[in-house]
């Protein structure tokens, strides 16, 4: 009888228990339920990914009421991967959660942060599952508020600047996607993905509908930081809370990449956004702006949070590059990086929250000699940069050689080539910090680093370790993100 | 405290109707313009306007912190149990038909705990941003 409510409760389960959260004031005992919500997500994330693969497509009516007129929840191919993405990366970063708080957070405002969190990821996972292009934004100003206020906890009186920057931006963009939602509305008289897909083709040739086409790419290209609308972005990442940091680098611009493909994939049609519009002929080349713009910013940043930053604006225009060729080799090239930047990303910004744990920041000057003070740590920024750059037997390895050969697909190679000239810029911005910790003595003076404790290396060594695991065993992830892209030019059907 | 006459004698005659008002918006939200956002917000300004009037410290002795805390979480919870009670009664998540015996009972019966839920949240949450900020500096 449950298995028929998972679309359901894989975002009510989150969200009713924000609300408890709150209402006890006691820290671990919002954690542990938070961990018992967010497991519970990750094993209807993964049951409904299971039913996807045997079943195909499910549907979920809200509150009984019939497709077009009520609120469906669709799940297919692609939204299942992004669903079991998003839990599956929160039960990873929690556990890390209260060493690394603890040192950041006042003790009264942790069970605000644990309700918050779970508010954060309902917004996330409702995002990936809905089927409903309205209820698609209210998900998203769901996600949107928390995470504003989960980045404005940092330490730092720098991250209420950061965070109001994003609330700008974020807000602007949002605003944009609902403007494009309305248009759409306005065309078609229906909210409901499929069935405007099915009624686009009619009035695709208006102006409306290519001005609503313009502010959605905007809308959502605010929200996932491409370039030039990445600027929120290095603040944002580099003042938040450690736990935060890897939490929305790791799925909020991934669940942001989801909508962009869902919009423009399922909602407008691969021959409608990529042919009557030549939207190819701008996405690509401001990827590829971003890659190199970013990486070079990278390599001049003196917080590693803000190098990693960088580079995540840099990765991302690296799924949009996959996305902008619009084939299958592409889009599942998209949809690999999305995931496995998620592992990279995820893991090094863990890295970097025990750094953070045992120096107070993550200024590269002060990791002078640490590499052999905390081995440990410092061997998962390594493995993680390798798997940023690129090297075989890591996760990096595979998205790009996906990309690659959807850029040789498509016929352009010198698209390859610049591919690789970007990774060589990210052995770059890696190299100054395995530089600075391992080959720079450490300063005589100021106390002696500890490697950092046993309960947060756990969580970051689970997420580098998935970097190798998935980029030696590739079978799994390559097979998710072939069918996803399959499905995605297949169209609703 | 004796200036200011004329507002604190309007303010205190206001103030019961002020809450009235709302209560009838939340509850006459089905036969008319009105609901569960707009009455919570009407409920919390009349504690607002209390609050601006007679001190943000008073204020907190009709409004405790605490309890304003709670409703916030309770109108939300409200909402959402409505949800599952309609799960485990067979029905999907928010099908309001299988709350009573009736369908049209059980819709109607719905949507009035949803927008009770609504109204106690949205009437919490205002108090807690009024409170917020006109205590800044203070604790």
């Amino acid at each position: 009888m449950i298995s028929q409510h998972l679309p359901a409760l894989q975002v009510v389960i989150p969200l009713l228990t924000a609300p408890v959260c709150l209402l006890f004031n006691n820290a671990r005992l919002a954690w542990a339920l938070s961990l018992v919500a967010n497991g519970a997500a990750l094993v209807v994330a993964a049951l409904l990914l299971q039913q996807v693969l045997t079943a195909g497509v499910i549907t979920y009516e809200m509150g009984g009421w019939a497709a077009p007129w009520g609120i469906e929840y669709r799940i297919d191919a692609v939204n299942a991967f992004v669903l079991l993405i998003v839990s599956a990366v929160g039960v990873v970063v929690l556990p890390f959660a209260p060493r690394s708080l603890a040192k950041e957070i006042p003790e009264h405002r942790l069970n605000l942060f644990y309700t918050t969190y779970l508010l954060c990821l309902a917004g996330l996972l409702g995002i990936a599952a809905t089927g409903d292009a309205f209820n698609l934004f209210v998900f998203l100003e769901i996600s949107s508020l928390s995470s504003y206020v989960l980045i404005s906890l940092g330490r730092d009186r720098r991250a209420l600047t950061a965070a109001f920057q994003y609330l700008i931006m974020g807000t602007i963009g949002a605003t944009f996607i609902l403007i494009g939602v309305g248009l759409l509305y306005m065309m078609t008289g229906t909210l409901n993905m499929a069935d405007l897909a099915q009624r686009l083709p009619v009035v695709a040739e208006t102006r409306t509908v290519a001005a609503a086409l313009a502010f959605l790419t905007v809308g959502i290209s605010l929200k996932l930081a491409l370039f030039p609308l990445h600027l929120w972005l290095p603040n944002a990442y580099a003042f938040a809370p450690s736990v935060v940091t890897a939490f929305i680098a790791a799925t909020a611009t991934k669940v942001a990449v989801y909508m962009l493909l869902r919009f423009l994939f399922t909602v407008f049609g691969a021959t409608l956004s990529f042919e009557a519009i030549l939207l190819p002929s701008i996405l690509l080349p401001l990827s590829l702006v971003a890659v190199f713009s970013a990486s070079i910013v990278a390599i001049f940043q003196d917080n590693i949070k803000r190098i990693l930053a960088y580079s995540s604006v840099a990765q991302i225009g690296y799924m949009i590059l996959g996305l902008s060729f619009a084939s299958v080799t592409g889009l599942t090239a998209c949809i690999l990086h999305l995931f496995n930047h998620a592992l990279m990303k995820g893991g090094l910004f863990l890295a970097l929250g025990c750094v953070v744990y045992r120096l107070g920041s993550a200024e590269i000057s002060k990791l002078a000699g640490l590499g052999r003070r905390m081995p440990w740590t410092f061997a998962a920024i390594v493995v993680g940069g390798l798997s940023l750059i690129g090297v075989p037997l890591t996760v990096g390895f595979i998205s790009k050689w996906y990309l690659v050969l959807a850029a040789l697909d498509s016929g352009q190679w010198w698209v390859a080539i610049l591919i690789l000239i970007g990774s060589l810029l990210a052995v770059v911005y890696m190299w100054r910090v395995v530089e600075v910790a391992f080959f720079q003595p450490a300063p005589r003076q100021g106390p002696r680093r500890q490697e950092a404790p046993l309960s947060l290396l756990v969580p970051t060594w689970v997420l580098i370790g998935a970097n190798i695991f998935f980029g030696i065993n590739t079978d799994l992830t390559v097979g998710f993100a072939q069918r996803a892209a399959l499905w995605l030019l297949g169209g609703v059907s | 405290m004796r200036h200011h006459f004329i507002l604190r004698i309007v303010a205190k005659l206001l103030i019961p109707l002020i809450l009235l008002f709302g209560l009838y918006v939340q509850f006459h939200g089905d036969f008319g313009p009105g609901g569960g956002f707009q009455a919570g917000v009407i409920f919390g300004a009349g504690f607002i306007l209390y609050a601006l009037v007679f001190g943000v410290e008073k204020a907190g002795n009709v409004a405790r912190l605490t309890i304003v805390r709670v409703m916030v979480a309770a109108g939300l919870l409200l909402y959402g149990s409505v949800g599952v009670v309609s799960l485990l009664l067979g029905g999907n998540y928010l099908d309001y038909s299988v709350l009573a015996d009736d369908p049209v009972h059980g819709q109607h019966l719905g949507i009035f705990l949803i927008e009770v839920g609504v109204g106690i949240t949205v009437a919490a949450v205002m108090i807690t941003i009024f409170f917020t900020f006109a205590s800044r500096g203070r604790s």
